[in-house]
């Protein structure tokens, strides 16, 4: 199974990179942008018996390691018959 | 006496921190190798700065995993001295011995720089050479110092009196524009609750002697070394 997690600042966190963005964007005439966060995204390969279970250790994955809970919230898909993406 | 400094791969002023207790100090100096699990006998164990690991995924994320880091939580919960300096106070966020955690510079970019900072406490091992409210000159070289936490524990910290340096101009003023990274409160400096744990973003191990433009850090070093025993002791 392939798990696609996605990590994101906390809404409380001042991102600088997504407010250069925003700016950058805005020069180049998208005006209509409100706002640009900037994260990660974190391809995970794993074996796992059924999708819950996978869900249950990609989920414990990212409250370890993969996201740090002071500054970043995540979130995640589960694709059952995922390939990794070239 | 004996000074530790941990070796992460990527560590970067392992020698500086050594220079100075072995060279300035004339303490005894011994490197830990991030694969020891030991701490051979160190009253003091110092996180210098660097890129541990890389910094992959997050600044000190992976360093948490090494073997060293399990004995210096024991240590640290012991009441052993325990000093992360740049990326090392990253990596004691990280593993968790220091609330809080260090996010990009506001500014976006690498600041390498002298700052002014306010001694907030000096009861502390690391401080206690310094007076009252002292403020002293310290450099900083760091693209991710920016300290953040949350209100709940930023109200924590500073009910306790955990922050023990903040960026200030050279009265002693903590303003906006004496920040040099977007740190909540000023933040350059925390202790853990016992007070036995530091984490400061600033480099007091290149400013030990008059060659290099100042010798305030040389202080923090000097207070660790006549205070060690006793908070061992205590």
């Amino acid at each position: 199974m392939i798990a696609r997690v996605i990590i994101t600042p906390k809404p409380v966190v001042n991102d600088p990179q997504g407010i250069t963005v925003k700016q950058g964007l805005a020069s180049l005439g998208f005006r209509e942008v409100g706002d640009v966060r900037i994260g990660k995204y974190i391809e995970v390969s794993l074996e796992a018996s059924s999708e819950h279970e996978a869900r249950q250790r990609v989920e414990a994955m990212c409250k370890q390691l993969l996201a740090n809970h002071v500054i970043e919230d995540y979130r995640f898909e589960i694709e059952p018959d995922g390939h990794k993406r070239r | 006496m004996k000074f530790g400094v941990v070796v992460f791969p990527g560590t970067w002023s392992d020698r500086d921190c050594g220079w100075v207790i072995d060279q300035v100090l004339g303490a005894e100096l011994q490197y830990l190798w991030h694969k020891d699990a030991d701490l051979k006998g160190c009253d003091c164990v110092i996180l210098p700065g660097g890129f541990a690991y890389g910094d992959y995924l997050r600044t000190g994320a992976i360093a948490r995993f090494a073997p060293v880091m399990e004995k210096i939580g024991e240590f640290a919960d012991r009441g052993g001295l325990v000093w992360g300096i740049c990326n090392g106070f990253q990596v004691l966020c990280e593993a968790g011995l220091l609330p809080g955690a260090l996010i990009r510079n506001a500014s976006l970019e690498f600041r390498c720089q002298w700052t002014n900072l306010v001694v907030e406490r000096t009861d502390l091992a690391f401080t206690s050479q310094c007076s009252e409210r002292e403020v002293i000159r310290v450099p900083i070289s760091h693209g991710e110092g920016n300290y953040f936490a949350d209100p709940a524990t930023l109200s924590r910290l500073e009910q306790r009196g955990q922050v023990i340096f903040r960026y200030c101009d050279a009265n002693g003023r903590v303003t906006n524009s004496a920040n040099p990274n977007g740190s909540t409160h000023n933040i350059a400096g925390i202790v853990n609750a016992r007070g036995n744990v530091l984490g400061m973003m600033p480099h007091p191990e290149r400013c030990a002697e008059p060659e290099l433009g100042g010798t305030d850090g040389l202080k923090l070093f000097r207070s660790v070394a006549a205070n060690a025993m006793k908070v061992l002791v205590s």
